[in-house]
């Protein structure tokens, strides 16, 4: 079926712009960017639609890639039905967010006048190392892939290399994900070692032989990895400052897809963690405690990326907690809905800054509402999505999380649902502050963003609505993953239900009907609004904990002493003895012919002498 | 017929070797020093064509032959520089004959 | 009679060759070097190198020394200048000399069992036509190189000289 041009037609574009885009005019750059992720995405669906039902996985074989005695690694590409899943967020919403691109990116020269087409190129080469990752077939393919869309988000993050925070937030997101990358490299040894191999049909089939403890370590150290990339506590530092990429970047890549790649590995790796409770317990915890944390910072911030940046680590939370709970279905189906309505928040943010040419801060905001109307209509969509509010996309898919929580743990499943009241909220006081209200800020120039922006906004809108319901996600996936007893309650559910429209309530009350409200309440719990405010103080103690004493014990240590004393005192040292030496051998070269000569017939005298040692003088 | 030893053909050989080193060693004259790289040539040649009476083979012959050709060459690339020497110089003395030091 | 012309010609060559180091005029030197490889020559017939006994008269006694006499007498040469001195030399030289004689005269009676001996005719594979066969056979390539190397030295000489007519 031709899987390996997938991924390919987007490298052929990076290849394209990358080379050339320098000299191409705009329109031809966009030929190139879009036209090859819309025809790989045209190659999903033709794919998908010619390999039938996909009970069992498909398998392309390209080439052996590591060789060495019995362990062999090839460069295989697979798909089955979580793969094709994956396939068709990826390349959909890439395609939408692609087109998308045109549009905000169309004033943007960029330093050095190449912005366009370089941004273009990353855009590709991300969707490259994005499908390789979830085409792969063993670890080590996905490795390359996960490795390189870190790549991708990092020139992503840093697009505007010539500003010091965002070079500053691309090294924090890429230094952060190295800690995760670490884990999930031990962990790829530890599954050499366990199992010989890292294909998953391999590993899988012989996971539920290996002995527990094994499989716990193997899926912790999967997790560290998964957490590093999917944001997830005590890693999640680098989503918030890697919104100072472009918008698009930071919907598809920070809050689509490339965030969701931990999700869809936990859900790959789900024949180890079905042997490993503790593990998936862990996995549990760790997402909801995510979940709620980032929640709460996302109601104080100011910045309206932020807050759906802090929206996303917390809607991570939830599909970790999905997959922990053993509902791998309903984490995957929340990586989908939460695929659309997040992309389209993030996009419609986007439109709502370029049309105040720039601004993000929300307290510049408001009244927006009649405005820049369609902006806000497409946005609603997302609001309600998210919120949870029947029948649209974020209900069904947080619904079918809650459930399983509440068979797992019944304090996961209130957290949650205070998780999901708390969401209401602060997506809710964002979209007021954004659109209601009276207009505060200075801009006076006020426009509606071009079509090219409106169609993948309002294509994502109609996702957001019905996108729950269409792609019944559980269904599809239920012949994969392991059944979980199904029961449908209508109290809990209406529980969640009631807690998002409560969220979305009191935000009515403190942002529209009495303003004032919000500010005297934060005074009133001055502390707390403080804490909360500065997020938790997490990067500062983070900085006292982990950064400056590697800072400084580098300085100290590794500069003044290892490098400074033993390195350069190395390669002084030999080069002030070679210097001693030579000023003795100097007085060898006397220019005197004959004393050359001596000094040969010395040489030769020697050598006969050894010679002749060496044979014994018989 | 007394016959040689074939020690004493060797033995011969390192004499004129070690009398063409000898020359190199303490003559100054460069004609004179040039002429002893000559002779220390021909006493490796005696050795060659001595191994080849040893062995009964053409080859220490050929290698001789060799011998002498790159000794032609050299002596006719040696004098021309010999010369440039003296036009530059005005001197034969090896021992004024210093530049690389200086 | 083969040890006495082997005695009578070694004796020649040793003498001679001891003149070429101790006399002072270059001239004197070429001419007793002359008389080395005339020597040399016999000594080479006698161990059945014909050819090479030839080219020995013909290249070497003939064209190689003829160059050294007229380069003597171009440039005036006289005898050697007694300035300059090589404390290395002074030192060094005599005892290494010795050492290098006695190691290879060591060597040449321990390697070379007294039993093998030369006579005139015990080996007669160094006629012209020997020699020519290998050379064009086994030794072609090293032979082509050669004449490359002389072509070389050709240009060479002829660079080096010019450079005093400009």
């Amino acid at each position: 079926m031709q899987l390996w041009l997938i991924p390919l037609l987007p490298l052929a574009g990076f290849a394209i712009n990358g080379l050339f885009g320098r000299r191409f005019s705009k329109g031809l750059v966009n030929v190139f960017a879009i036209g090859s992720v819309v025809l790989s995405f045209a190659w999903v669906l033709k794919t998908i639609a010619g390999l039938g039902d996909l009970n069992t996985a498909y398998v392309e074989h390209y080439f052996t890639w590591i060789q060495s005695g019995p362990f062999t690694i090839n460069w295989d590409f697979a798909v089955d039905r979580l793969t094709a899943v994956m396939l068709l967020v990826v390349t959909g919403i890439g395609s939408l967010i692609h087109i998308y691109s045109i549009g905000y990116m169309a004033h943007e020269h960029g330093p050095h006048h190449g912005g366009y087409y370089r941004f273009f190129a990353y855009l590709n080469l991300f969707m490259f190392f994005m499908l390789t990752l979830v085409l792969a077939a063993n670890f080590l393919v996905l490795f390359v892939g996960w490795e390189g869309v870190g790549l991708c988000s990092y020139l992503l993050i840093g697009f505007y290399f010539d500003k010091k925070f965002a070079t500053d937030a691309g090294n924090k997101a890429f230094i952060v994900n190295r800690i995760g990358d670490f884990g999930f490299s031990l962990a790829m040894f530890y599954i050499v070692k366990t199992f010989a191999s890292l294909d998953f049909s391999t590993v899988f089939a012989k996971a539920a032989g290996a002995p527990e403890s094994t499989l716990t370590l193997i899926g912790l150290l999967l997790m560290v990895g998964a957490a590093g990339k999917s944001a997830q506590i005590p890693l999640y530092v680098w989503l918030p400052d890697a919104m100072a990429g472009p918008t698009p970047v930071s919907a598809l890549i920070h809050a689509a897809t490339m965030v969701t790649a931990g999700v869809y590995m936990t859900a790959r790796s789900f024949p180890i963690y079905t042997h490993a409770p503790v593990a998936m317990e862990v996995i549990a915890v760790i997402g909801i405690a995510t979940a709620f944390f980032a929640a709460t910072i996302g109601i104080t911030q100011n910045d309206i990326k932020k807050v759906f940046a802090y929206s996303t680590v917390s809607q991570l939370g939830y599909m970790f907690v999905g997959v922990g709970v053993g509902a791998f279905s309903a984490g995957i189906y929340h990586l989908v809905t939460h695929a659309f309505f997040k992309a389209l928040l993030f996009l419609g943010a986007g439109s709502v800054i370029h049309s105040l040419s720039g601004e993000q801060d929300l307290r510049n905001m408001g009244g927006l509402r009649s405005k820049i109307p369609w902006t806000f209509w497409t946005m609603v969509c997302a609001w309600v999505a998210i919120s949870g509010i029947p029948p649209f996309a974020g209900f069904f898919s947080k619904d079918a999380i809650l459930l399983a929580a509440y068979h797992y743990a019944p304090w996961i499943y209130w957290l949650g649902t205070l998780t999901a009241g708390i969401t209401a909220f602060y997506v809710s006081r964002a979209m007021f502050l954004a659109f209601f209200g009276s207009y505060r800020g200075h801009e006076h120039h006020i426009h509606e963003s071009p079509a090219v922006m409106m169609v993948p906004l309002t294509i994502l809108g109609l996702l957001s609505l019905v996108g729950g319901y269409l792609f019944k996600i559980p269904v599809f996936l239920g012949s994969l993953f392991p059944a979980l007893e199904e029961s449908e309650d209508f109290t809990l559910m209406a529980i969640s239900v009631a807690a998002g429209l409560l969220g979305i309530l009191i935000a009515y009350m403190m942002y529209v009907a009495k303003p004032g409200m919000a500010d005297s309440l934060a005074a009133s719990l001055k502390g707390l609004y403080t804490l909360v405010y500065n997020k938790y103080f997490v990067d500062e103690i983070y900085g006292a904990a982990v950064v400056s004493p590697v800072v400084n014990g580098s300085r100290a240590v590794l500069w003044k002493g290892v490098d400074v004393e033993v390195i350069d005192g190395a390669a002084n040292g030999i080069a002030s003895r070679a210097q001693d030496v030579g000023s003795v051998l100097r007085r060898l070269q006397s220019g005197n012919i004959r004393s050359y000569a001596a000094w040969v017939l010395f040489g030769s005298v020697m050598v006969i002498v050894a010679l002749g040692m060496a044979g014994g003088f018989r | 017929m007394t016959e040689v030893p074939i020690s004493w053909y060797l033995t011969l050989s390192a004499i004129l070797f070690a009398l063409g080193v000898a020359g190199f060693l303490f003559r100054r004259s460069i004609i004179t020093v040039f002429m002893s790289i000559e002779l220390m040539l021909n006493a490796v040649n005696l050795s060659f064509i001595t191994f080849s009476y040893q062995f009964k083979q053409v080859n220490g012959h050929l290698f001789a032959f060799f011998v002498m050709v790159v000794a032609a060459a050299e002596a006719a690339v040696g004098l021309a520089i010999i010369l440039n020497i003296f036009k530059n110089r005005a001197t034969l003395n090896i021992d004024e004959i210093d530049s690389m030091k200086n | 009679m083969d040890i006495f012309l082997f005695l009578l010609f070694a004796i020649i060559a040793v003498v001679a060759a001891i003149n070429v180091v101790v006399q002072t005029h270059p001239i004197s030197s070429a001419v007793s070097l002359i008389g080395v490889m005339g020597s040399l020559a016999v000594l080479y017939l006698l161990l059945g190198a014909e050819f090479l006994a030839a080219a020995q008269v013909i290249v070497y006694a003939g064209a190689i020394m003829v160059l050294f006499v007229f380069v003597i007498m171009l440039l005036n040469a006289g005898a050697e200048a007694k300035r300059g001195r090589s404390l290395m030399v002074q030192l060094l030289g005599v005892p290494l000399l010795v050492a290098l004689l006695g190691l290879l005269a060591y060597f040449v009676q321990r390697l070379f069992p007294q039993g093998v001996t030369v006579h005139f005719g015990g080996f007669t594979g160094g006629t012209a036509e020997a020699v020519g066969r290998a050379l064009f056979t086994s030794y072609v390539l090293p032979f082509e190189v050669t004449s490359l190397l002389i072509l070389i030295a050709i240009i060479g000489a002829i660079v080096l000289a010019r450079k005093e007519l400009d």
